[in-house]
Formats: structure tokens, C-alpha cells, sequence
């Protein structure tokens, strides 16, 4: 193990590095503790210049309150949720059968199109932009959340399908030709074999998924335009515009913006990990 | 197509059909249909229309009109793209520092003492936020009246500086906000790296009395080597991605100074300044070619490794 245990290492460093955890801890997560000590600020506490005492007044419950019950808040959240599982199910399923379509059959232009996928997944947004936001109003879907939604399947079935293929490409060949041996279905090797085994692919690319698309912006700036669609992302800069100076509340929407994908990454912290270093790094 | 035999007899075939007879060279396009077609409709295609596009002048509404490479010639002496140019430099460069930060960081917690797996996920933790978020943390915590970091230069009798309101600082007050979150994710990637080190090896290496740098430099560091491609991977994305946090913490300004390519782009095709989607292209397509070398790199890495199984 590097760095040496510190087990093993002298009294005096074991209680420093003891002392030192927490301390860099605060540092590393400084500004983001700043924000949560606003949000449970008084609005008085602003106006008489007291930034950084303790609060006058616990007024966490009035500011979060103030911000589910006063604001379109609640309803960019329900946005974000409406878009994020659609993408999370889309993609996933999409690049389930296309990871296993490239995992397991060898034929021509195998790689070719793989690299394909992996290659369209590093493109830069914006080269995508006119003509992504042109279809979509072709299609009717401009400033609606299915717009956004098949783009984001789309996109992300790229990187997913990066993913799936590794992971398909690790499972032991052995199990698929004894299921060929059988005289079972292709598509039934897929249902009945793989698809069980790719349960921990599945569950890291879900919770990775989520991540991204709640934490999207761009897409929802450029394909959405209103609160009847617009996600938690992009409904911040409204609320802050209707909030300007109301520090309090604005760091009040901002921690209940980023909610749900910490609480996500909490939960599942395990696949969550595994899908982030791509299952390369073991 | 089966041909019925000429003569019946009494033996009965079961006939097999051309989908049974095809299935192993038929089902993985079947497999890969839906996959493709969403792939190639909303990412490939659109790649070669902003090509096209570029080409143009047009407002995104009436008739477009062909320029030629009149875009291109525009670009050379536009000076505000002159600047993204150079921002983005800065970004990719700048950027690259999360990298020994994230391993530092790494080294610095694998350790096994109890609770140092909340440690590491609160470490990790600005990663998972959102951009947006990272950005108004990050623009309250610059604020010149009330933002913490002037606060504690006051305690030393610094400051005040407005780091997002002086151009001169602003785009580096930006990329320290982007490099909180991505040092989180190089962390994670080389905490995973430092697992999988052989333990026999660093033993071995103890006994010939490496330690230290020399270790790490020897023997750690090229173990680390899956590690640190992907995190290199991930963090040139993210710099030549960067938009988020220039958006919302100083919308390009003051006097454009924080741009790059890719929110100039947004700003030239979409914002007030005039819907002119050709020459946004224009630009995005320079974008894309320096995205270009580096994909063209990675997507070389990745076969050499395929060829080597």
C-alpha cells in the first residue's frame, strides 16, 4: 500500500494526519458550507451586514419553505424528474442492446461503429446546437421535455454504449455459445442470459445518467425556454432573477437544486464509482 | 426462400425460415437499429449540417444564403474570438492541474482510519453538484462586499479584489471554480488506481530502499497509468466543454474578456447579439476540430488496446 499505513507510521504523524482530515475537509468543502450557513439565515441578517456571524435566527424552515411554497420551484423539479427517468430508461435500454449487439457478434464494421458512438460522445455540444435545436422544432418539440428528453437518449446512448460493450465484452463467451448449443433464440440470450448479468452495468450507468442529465444545462437553455419545461438548472437563473439580493433564498433554491443528484451519488455510492471509471480502473 | 419439393413425400421438414437460417449475421443489426438511428439523427448527421451550415448566412428563420468561406475570413479578424481563442487555451492548460491536484488529494486519503469513507465521498462531493450550482457558490464566494475569500484576505489586510469584475483575473477566477469540481473527479478516478497497485511490488521496492518521491514517481505513477488516461480524457472534455460556469458566473464579461469558443458560439448564434447561425457554426467548427485532435488520439489509444487482446 502507498502511501505508507499509518499504522505503521510515528505517534506524532498519526495524530497530525488525525487532526488534519477534518481540517481539509472544511477548506475542500468551504464555499459550499458558506451557502448552506446563508440558507438558514434571517433576511435581516443581510440587510444589517451580518454575512458571516452566527445567525441571529434559525430560519431554515421559513427559507426552504419560502422557497417550495412561494416559488415555480417545485414545479422546475418536477421538470427535472420528468426528464431525467425517461433519459435514464431510454438510454439505458438503447445501449443494453446496442452493447450487447457490439459485445458479442463479430462482423464487419464491428469496430468501425463502436468507435463511432465513442467518438460522437466527445463531440462538443455546441457543433450540435443549430442544427439539433432546427430538428427539434421541425419536429414540434421545441420547449417541451420529450424534445429534450430523445435528444439527451440520444447523445448519452453514445458514452453508454462505451460502457455496455466493455462490460458485455467481459462476461465469459463460454455462457452464450453453451446457450447457442441449446438451439436458443438470439434475442433470448439476450433476455435470459446476459441481460441478468448486466445488472451492475445497468444500475452504475442509471445513477450516472441521472447525474448528468439533472445536472444539464446547456441543452435545457437551448431546447427549452419557459417554466412549463424548463428543469431545475435552468429554472435557478429565473428564481434568482425573482429573488435578486435575497441571498437567503437564493442559496436556498440553489441546495435544494443539487439535492437530488448528492442524494443520489449517497445511495449508490458503490455503482455510482464503478460507472464513473468506466469499469477500466478495477 | 424454401422451394417446395416437386414431388411431395411423406417425410415432412419443418421449413426453416430466411430469419432463422440468418439469425447470428441478422440479429446484431436488428440489435443495433434504434441505437444507430437516434445516434446518427441527433449527433452525426447534425456534425456535417454545422459544416454545411457554416457556409451560410442566416438568421434561423428566412432564406439562408451561400458565403462561401466568408464566415472563415470573419473569423480572422474578429477580435472577441481572437480572445475566446486564447481563453480556451487557458481553460485546457489550466485545467490539466486538476490532475496531479486529484492525485495529491488521492494520496493524501488512502489511508484506512475510521470514517475515511465519508471522507472520501465528501471530498468527491462538488463533483456531483451541478455546474450552476458550482457557479453561484463560487460567484458569492468571489463577491466583493460579503464573499468569504475576501472576508478572509481582510484578515491578513488584503483585498478587497472583485476577481470576476477585473478582466485580467476574471477567466482565472473562473477556472478555479471548474478545477473544485474536476479535481474531485480525478481523486476518485486514482483512489479507484490505488487500489488495484500490486502490493508485492511496493514491498519489493521498499526493500531496495525506494521511498518517497522515487517511489512514487517509479513505481506508483506508471501503475497509474489506466487511471491517469481517463482522467485526462475527462478533463480535456471538460475544458474545451466549459460553458456552464461562464454563463452564469460572468456571462462572458466583463467586456467579454471571460469567453471561449463555445459560449461565444451560443452568444453569436442565439443570444441578443443577432441569431447568426452561420457564423456560430463557423465557429463551433473550429471548436470541433481541436476537440478533433484529441479525439482522434484517444480513439487511437483505445485501438491500439483492442488490437492487443
Amino acid at each position: 500500500m502507498f502511501p505508507t499505513p499509518i499504522a505503521k507510521t510515528s505517534r506524532t504523524w498519526q495524530l497530525t494526519y488525525q487532526g488534519l482530515l477534518p481540517f481539509a475537509l472544511i477548506m475542500w468543502l468551504l464555499p459550499l458550507i458558506a451557502v448552506a450557513l446563508f440558507s438558514i439565515k434571517p433576511a435581516v441578517d443581510f440587510t444589517q451586514a451580518n454575512y458571516w456571524g452566527l445567525p441571529s435566527a434559525f430560519a431554515g424552515f421559513e427559507n426552504y419553505g419560502k422557497v417550495f411554497l412561494e416559488s415555480q420551484m417545485p414545479r422546475y423539479l418536477l421538470n427535472s424528474l420528468l426528464i431525467t427517468i425517461p433519459t435514464v430508461i431510454g438510454a439505458v435500454a438503447l445501449s443494453a442492446m446496442t452493447g450487447f449487439a457490439l459485445g458479442i457478434y463479430r462482423f464487419r464494421g464491428n469496430l468501425l461503429i463502436f468507435f463511432l458512438f465513442v467518438a460522437g460522445n466527445f463531440v462538443p455540444f455546441q457543433i450540435l446546437m443549430v442544427p439539433v435545436r432546427d430538428l427539434t422544432r421541425d419536429l414540434g418539440l421545441y420547449n417541451t421535455k420529450t424534445g429534450l428528453v430523445l435528444f439527451h437518449v440520444a447523445f448519452q446512448t453514445g458514452f453508454c454504449t462505451l460502457f455496455m460493450r466493455n462490460f458485455i465484452r467481459a462476461l465469459p463467451y463460454e455462457l452464450i455459445e453453451a446457450a447457442r448449443v441449446e438451439g436458443v433464440a438470439e434475442w433470448r440470450i439476450f433476455w435470459y442470459v446476459v441481460l441478468p448479468l448486466m445488472k451492475p452495468a445497468i444500475a452504475a450507468l442509471a445513477v450516472l445518467i441521472f447525474t448528468f442529465i439533472w445536472n444539464d444545462y446547456f441543452w435545457a437553455v437551448v431546447l427549452t425556454q419557459g417554466a412549463e419545461s424548463q428543469p431545475v438548472t435552468a429554472g435557478i437563473t429565473s428564481f434568482n432573477a425573482q429573488y435578486r439580493a435575497a441571498y437567503h433564498l437564493m442559496s436556498a433554491g440553489s441546495i435544494v437544486a443539487a439535492l437530488p443528484p448528492v442524494a443520489m451519488f449517497f445511495l449508490m455510492q458503490k455503482h455510482f464509482i464503478a460507472g464513473l471509471t468506466l469499469g477500466a480502473v478495477k | 426462400m424454401t422451394v417446395s419439393p416437386a414431388v411431395p413425400t411423406d417425410r415432412y421438414v419443418p421449413p426453416r425460415g430466411w430469419y432463422k437460417r440468418n439469425e447470428i449475421r441478422v440479429t446484431p443489426w436488428l440489435f443495433l437499429a434504434p441505437g444507430i438511428l437516434f445516434f446518427l439523427f441527433y449527433v452525426i448527421f447534425p456534425v456535417f449540417q454545422s459544416f454545411n451550415l457554416s457556409l451560410y448566412k442566416w438568421d434561423g428563420l428566412g432564406e439562408a444564403e451561400y458565403v462561401g468561406l466568408r464566415n472563415y475570413q470573419e473569423l480572422a479578424t474578429d477580435r472577441a474570438f481572437e480572445t475566446s481563442l486564447w481563453n480556451n487555451l487557458k481553460w485546457l492548460l489550466l485545467y490539466l492541474l486538476a490532475i496531479p491536484a486529484g492525485l495529491f488529494i488521492a494520496l493524501f486519503l488512502n489511508q484506512t482510519v475510521t470514517g475515511i469513507r465519508l471522507y472520501k465521498s465528501l471530498f468527491f462531493f462538488p463533483f456531483v453538484i451541478s455546474q450552476v450550482v458550482v457557479g453561484l457558490v463560487f460567484t458569492w464566494f468571489y463577491d466583493p462586499t460579503f464573499g468569504l475569500l475576501n472576508t478572509i484576505l481582510g484578515w491578513f489586510g488584503a483585498g478587497p479584489i472583485a476577481v470576476l469584475g477585473d478582466p485580467t483575473l476574471a477567466t482565472y477566477g473562473i477556472i478555479a471554480a471548474g478545477l473544485w469540481p474536476q479535481t474531485a473527479y480525478c481523486m476518485i478516478l486514482y483512489l479507484t488506481g490505488l487500489n488495484a497497485v500490486d502490493p508485492e511490488q511496493v514491498e519489493a521496492a521498499r526493500l531496495d530502499g525506494a521511498k518517497g518521491w522515487r517511489m512514487l514517481w517509479y513505481v506508483i505513477i506508471p501503475q497509474l497509468k489506466p487511471a491517469t488516461f481517463i482522467a485526462f480524457v475527462v478533463t480535456i472534455i471538460g475544458a474545451l466543454r466549459s460553458f456552464d460556469l461562464i454563463s452564469i458566473m460572468t456571462n462572458g464579461g466583463p467586456f467579454g474578456s471571460t469567453r471561449v469558443l463555445s459560449f461565444y458560439m451560443f452568444e453569436k448564434a442565439l443570444s441578443e447579439y443577432g441569431f447568426r447561425m452561420g457564423y456560430g457554426a463557423a465557429i463551433a467548427v473550429v471548436l470541433f476540430l481541436i476537440m478533433l485532435l484529441f479525439i482522434a488520439y484517444f480513439l487511437w489509444s483505445m485501438w491500439r488496446e483492442e488490437r492487443g487482446r
